[in-house]
């Protein structure tokens, strides 16, 4: 067993660019779906109900797809319909999208559950547009989602383990290639394991900070 | 009521709808340097519309809001502002709100500062010095790097006030600020509003404290169903009422206290 280790010790370098990839990919997808998200909120909360309707129906339709289907459907059944990615755009762009439906959701929930009155303070006191938003709206909703969008952070970290299935060389395809090559299955993966564990707690550290920061304040 | 000469606020003809019910009727009055207007009435008579529309907090259906002559909301011309300049507007009129409305993510210092510094763009060590002064004077000098959350509710109120008087304002709004406050605490709002009146701040109160409009306003306006039906001194109002609603009004108050003294 100790042996088993010692050959994946000595396969470090692909884990930690695994591991490098995975932390690439979610923190990218997290990114880029926060932004997205927040587009679409508004979007979900608009008066005009065309517009709330399509908003609404993306995310309950993405929300309700397993991300492992999703995945098969972006990298191998758009081809079919003429759009051509290579492993790597169709990954990130899987987890882009599917994970814009949950922080839309998410900010949705947060803004929705905000008190008004202190917004309204905002604006009687001559905040308005951008300003209003950025120094009274946005503080509140960092606050109230942050701990959530910390965790669907980690729900992202963990689904970016499928795009292995499409070729990703990320951790767990970096765990998987060496258990097949030097049969240690146990040591490669209790290890990838590991390190996704590593990954979270970090997510999880700063989570614990902003929570901290919201506490304080409730 | 004799036209001002200069009036700090003047309300012309302000009438507000919600859907077809008319919550404001053509309301007139007119506010001058360093008078405590108190408006009084029963639940749903519109006071908190006719405040939230001095403002334009509330968008009045018609009729006009000047503040020392310059008109809020809409130009001469009948025009809407842009919210750039409405905001301008804003900043000189206070507001203190019956839930406080203070800002969550801000301690009692940055609230008090966060206005000037961020919206009158005025220099920071003058604020800091100022809101510091504010505090003190509220009683509250010791609070000031808590956050709201931690402070009781008068406390809370009067951060409001001196997060309000921090913008250096001409007019100063209070919407019922000790209808949520416990009855224990109310005091020591009423206190910080009493000295204001006397040190002449010019103030519009709307307010279910009927002992303190009896004390400290200058003039009170009497709201019911959206029209304003009397205006006085409140000497003239709470002794002498002219109108029969004034009078059931002032009873059903006077019974209230009856009642709670108990």
């Amino acid at each position: 067993m100790i042996h088993d280790f010692g050959i994946v010790w000595d396969q470090r370098g692909l884990l930690m660019s695994g591991l490098a990839n995975t932390a690439l990919l979610s923190v990218i997808a997290a990114v880029v779906s926060l932004l997205l998200g927040s587009a679409l909120t508004p979007a979900m909360m608009s008066r005009r109900r065309a517009v709330a309707g399509a908003a609404r129906a993306f995310v309950d339709a993405m929300r309700c797809i397993p991300f492992l289907l999703f995945a098969y459907i972006v990298y191998y059944g758009l081809p079919s319909l003429g759009i051509n990615f290579d492993n790597w755009s169709a990954g990130l762009a899987a987890l882009m999208l599917y994970n814009t439906a949950y922080m839309a959701e998410i900010l949705r929930g947060a803004w929705a559950a905000m008190p008004r009155e202190p917004i309204e303070a905002g604006t009687a006191f001559g905040f308005s547009g951008v300003r209003l938003f950025r120094r009274i709206v946005l503080p509140g909703l960092v606050l109230s989602a942050g701990p959530v969008v910390g965790n669907q952070l980690i729900q992202i970290i963990k689904d970016s383990a499928f795009l292995t299935i499409i070729a990703l060389p990320e951790l767990t395809h970096a765990a998987s290639s060496i258990q097949s090559r030097y049969y240690v299955p146990f040591a490669a993966f209790i290890t990838a394991v590991a390190l996704y564990w590593g990954l979270c707690l970090v997510v999880e550290g700063g989570v614990n900070v902003l929570r901290r920061l919201a506490d304080a304040r409730r | 009521m004799n036209a001002l000469p200069h009036p700090v606020l003047n309300v012309v003809g302000v009438s507000k709808s919600f859907g077809a019910v008319e919550v404001l009727s053509d309301i007139s009055f007119q506010v001058g340097k360093g008078e405590t207007v108190c408006v009084l009435g029963p639940s749903g008579s519109g006071k908190s519309t006719l405040l939230r529309c001095i403002n334009w907090l509330e968008k009045p259906d018609a009729g006009h809001v000047y503040l020392n002559g310059e008109p809020v909301g809409v130009t001469s011309a009948g025009v809407v502002m842009n919210d750039r300049r409405l905001s301008q507007i804003r900043t000189r009129i206070g507001m203190v709100f019956q839930h406080f409305a203070l800002w969550p993510h801000l301690t009692v210092l940055q609230n008090l500062i966060e206005a000037p510094l961020q919206v009158q763009r005025r220099p920071r060590a003058e604020i800091h010095e100022e809101a510091l002064a504010l505090l003190a004077k509220v009683g509250l000098h010791d609070k000031r790097d808590a956050f709201p959350a931690r402070l009781s509710g008068g406390q809370k109120q009067r951060v409001g006030i001196a997060r309000a008087l921090a913008m250096r304002p001409d007019l100063l709004l209070f919407d019922e600020p000790t209808s949520a406050l416990d009855p224990e605490l109310v005091g020591e709002v009423l206190v910080v509003m009493r000295d204001l009146a006397h040190e002449g701040m010019t103030m519009v109160i709307v307010t279910h404290e009927m002992t303190f409009a009896r004390e400290a306003a200058t003039r009170v306006l009497f709201l019911d169903r959206g029209r304003m039906v009397e205006t006085g001194t409140p000497d003239q109002f709470f002794s002498r009422p002219a109108t029969e609603r004034a009078r059931q009004f002032l009873q059903r108050y006077a019974a209230e206290a009856v009642t709670a003294q108990r």
